[in-house]
């Protein structure tokens, strides 16, 4: 019997249908995914069901009983409680406080030895022992926080949990723990749904997977019975092998070579080179210090010691304006933090960088000679966007990385460093950025590219490096870059070196 | 989506050009209760007392376009316009140089009072709220130091002093417009064009939108809150003069309580507090509209008291509106 059941739900913003009549149902005592591109419904539909928006039409059924939803109240009040990738938690109070807020509203006094002891019980409970109820919440790390978050929603007894992409911000190894979170819940009955875009934990986790596209249902199946391949082609109707374009790689001299970096406290004896019309892969586990090596080459981070050497001269890089300079482009890991203005226009982000060759003598703009220049690169990578004045955060995610990156075709760069340039877009918008990638080696420029995915890996890169604990733990291509390697050399299980 | 902005409603219009309607239905408004107000002699009056708060407002825009705030404009205001008062009679020679010598001296003071800020923030990342009300505090003590507390009066006959004030009490010959205004006009004019013409004005506004953005594309990003505050400065200490232009005295009391409304103008025109947005040409409209609240208040005769709650309540008013402009544009 399903413990929830949501049916013929539709939900319009402007004209725009976000879901057209979805159905959803879950059991409880069972992990089920929900799966879907960018844009297929899965936020919208989670956020119907924790009351944040109202549905036009349909039903919500909770325990075999219709359940009226219309706010969050009415959803933590039917035993249903979001986990969303940015907590609410109030980050100076501490844990227990965190954890029995709404009994803090309740009581005029309150019995601060009480509600430790309660914190502390359910802390144990779910095998988090290790957190203190007194600390103080911010200065936990994430991985706690959202186990404080978690079990905030247990303490009022929820019967549904969803947790949307909650593994975002986790390492491999908080990420082993929360698993084994979820699964205890699953035994105690709760009905978990999870939202993810990493196939990984969805095979590795989940007993069902249902599969939301163009804000419609295409179906619930078993996650036993599905593979890598079916699942992705359920998701966007394609052939895996299609992602990856093929290649024409002319491999030319050597463009960047790193040697002996070190960046405190933890990348140590890093060196590596990357050729002209390379793309060179940097796999391993989030937290093995590759985001720290790409921002030490750009300047962003201090280096205690190595050489950057490009096209064979070494060069100091004090900051990123040097690097620019220099002709080396970052795109960030965190696109919407880092990487894109999302209130200014597309025109301003694509010109935002210290080379700007469409300038006039003392910075006056020249905005026709500007507008044509990133008009022409628009059309170049496909970039969807009604009028170069439109917005950056008004884009989808992939089309937002593209804007990331024009600056860096606008400032013409010859090593360009990605930081999982594909996290959290879409599995159409994926295609369209290995596309560019792919572009701009093919036009020289050498690429290193940062990604905790296996198959991008696999499917672009000519070499992987992979990072352990802040070095490198070895260098794979051709027939040895297989996913067995990749994970080996990350895990350092087996006799790597 | 394009639907929507090509058959703008009604509603639509109203919230996209809310201080327009604003600034038109209070001088309809005026025009309606008080005779007097649209003559030329009110309204050179007006704009006359209005321009060194123009001034003042475009420094605290762009300080408010880069994330911060500049609480320390109304003390460098006053060392601005005693300072000039002082340096007239000390200086061993007299006439338009000796003025403009004193001007520059004193712009340039304001505006090393306003790089100490922009360094605080820029370089020891300290909040520019606890770093400009420091500069406040000091600015004013150094001014009640500096004058004794007494207003600092200079010799009416002093030939520098009677350029200074016949600039403050003239206007444009045939027209009448007060210089103050033809100045603050020129300066006006001169940021906006900074502002949308040049990559310095664009990168500003960047800054204020998502500085670690801007950092991480390879942008000197201290250099603009530098700047930023470094600008404010000088043009405090500009309002200053121009303050002591029209009075005829330096008092180490000018523009207490100045930076508030400033923030007010950028505030009701459109500014976001947390960076990234706003114009000079709105948050010139947000001076005219707090300019003219006072102005009919004044010439209805209302007391000073209450005149202070109308003008929270305006201010409320211009932001709600805002507000509501927000939310219609947002799809969730």
């Amino acid at each position: 019997m399903q413990h929830l059941e949501m049916q013929d739900i539709s939900k319009e913003f402007g004209g725009i249908a976000a879901l057209r009549g979805a159905a959803f149902s879950a059991r409880a005592g069972e992990v089920h995914a929900l799966m879907g591109e960018n844009g297929a419904g899965k936020s919208t539909l989670m956020k119907i069901l924790a009351g944040a928006y109202d549905h036009e039409g349909g039903e919500i059924r909770i325990g075999g009983a219709a359940a009226s939803i219309h706010s969050p109240q009415d959803a933590i009040r039917k035993g249903v409680s979001v986990i969303y990738q940015e907590f609410s938690l109030a980050r100076h109070l501490t844990v227990a406080e965190n954890i029995l807020i709404e009994n803090l509203g309740s009581a005029f006094l309150v019995n601060r030895r009480a509600m430790e002891m309660r914190a502390a019980t359910l802390l144990q409970d779910m095998g988090f022992a290790e957190i203190d109820p007194r600390g103080i919440v911010g200065d936990l790390p994430v991985a706690f926080q959202q186990v404080v978050e978690i079990c905030k929603a247990l303490s009022r007894d929820c019967s549904i949990l969803v947790l949307d992409e909650p593994t975002a911000v986790l390492t491999t190894h908080e990420a082993e723990k929360l698993f084994a979170l979820v699964r205890r819940l699953r035994d105690r009955g709760v009905c978990v749904i999870y939202i993810s875009h990493r196939l990984d934990e969805i095979f590795a986790l989940c007993d069902r997977v249902t599969v939301l596209k163009d804000g419609a249902t295409v179906g619930t199946w078993d996650t036993a019975t599905l593979t890598h391949d079916s699942l992705t082609r359920l998701m966007i109707g394609r052939e895996l092998q299609d992602f990856f374009p093929p290649r024409v790689a002319e491999i030319g001299a050597v463009a960047l070579e790193v040697r002996g970096l070190a960046v405190p406290p933890l990348v140590r004896n890093v060196s590596f080179a990357v050729r002209r019309g390379e793309i060179l892969g940097i796999g391993g586990l989030v937290g093995a210090g590759r985001t720290e090596v790409l921002r030490a080459i750009f300047g962003a981070d201090r280096r205690s010691a190595g050489e950057i050497l490009l096209h064979g001269q070494p060069v100091t890089i004090p900051h990123p304006g040097a690097a620019v300079r220099a002709g080396i482009g970052l795109l960030p890991e965190d696109r919407k933090q880092q990487g894109v203005l999302l209130d200014m226009p597309i025109l301003t982000n694509a010109v935002m960088t210290p080379v700007n060759p469409h300038l006039g003598p003392m910075g006056l703009l020249r905005d026709r000679r500007e507008r044509g220049a990133v008009q022409a690169l628009r059309d170049g990578l496909r970039l969807k966007a009604a009028s170069l004045d439109a917005e950056a955060g008004t884009l989808s995610g992939g089309n937002q990385q593209k804007v990331a990156l024009m600056k860096w075709l606008v400032s013409g760069c010859d090593v360009l460093l990605l930081d999982e340039p594909t996290r959290g877009v879409d599995v159409g918008a994926k295609v369209e950025i290995y596309r560019v990638i792919n572009e701009l080696a093919a036009g020289g420029t050498a690429v290193v590219m940062v990604s905790s995915e296996m198959l991008e890996l696999m499917g672009m890169c000519d070499r992987v490096l992979v990072m352990r604990g802040g070095g490198i733990a070895g260098e794979l291509s051709g027939e040895s870059l297989t996913e067995a390697n990749i994970i080996e050399l990350a895990m350092g299980r087996g006799n790597v070196h | 989506m394009s639907t929507e902005t090509a058959r703008p409603g009604a509603v639509a219009l109203l919230v996209k050009y809310n201080i327009y309607i604003m600034l038109v239905a209070l001088v309809v408004a005026s025009t309606l209760l008080s005779e007097h107000f649209l003559t030329v002699q009110n309204i050179h009056n007006l704009l006359r007392q209005l321009a060194p708060l123009a001034l003042v407002s475009i420094g605290m825009l762009l300080v408010v376009l880069t994330g911060g705030i500049d609480l320390s404009v109304g003390s460098v205001a006053a060392i601005g316009g005693m300072g000039v008062a002082m340096a007239m009679p000390a200086l061993p020679f007299d006439g338009g140089l000796a003025l403009l010598l004193c001007v520059m001296g004193a712009v340039l003071f304001g505006a090393a009072l306003g790089a100490v800020n922009g360094l605080l923030v820029s370089g020891f990342g300290m909040a520019s709220f606890v770093a400009t009300l420091a500069m406040m505090t000091m600015a004013r003590g150094l001014a009640y130091m500096l004058s004794n507390g007494q207003p600092v009066r200079f010799p009416r006959d002093l030939p520098t002093a009677q350029i200074l004030t016949g600039f403050g009490a003239k206007g444009l010959p045939g027209l009448g417009t007060p210089w103050p205004v033809v100045a603050a006009l020129a300066i006006v004019l001169l940021f906006i064009f900074l502002l949308r013409r040049t990559s310095w004005g664009r990168l500003t506004v960047a800054t204020g939108s998502n500085e670690t953005a801007v950092r991480l594309a390879g942008l000197p990003v201290w250099r603009f809150k530098f700047l930023a505050y470094t600008i404010c400065g000088g043009l405090s200490a500009l309002a200053g003069i121009m303050v002591t232009a029209r009075t005829a005295v330096g008092t180490p009391v000018t523009g207490v309580g100045l930076e508030l409304d400033a923030i007010a103008a950028c505030v009701i025109g459109g500014a976001l507090l947390s960076g990234g947005r706003g114009t000079v040409t709105h948050t010139m409209i947000g001076v005219l509209i707090l300019g003219l609240i006072g102005n009919i208040m004044n010439l209805m005769s209302v007391p000073a008291y209450p005149q202070q709650i109308i003008k929270g309540v305006i201010i409320i008013l211009a932001v709600l509106l805002q507000g509501v402009g927000l939310r219609a544009n947002r799809r969730v």
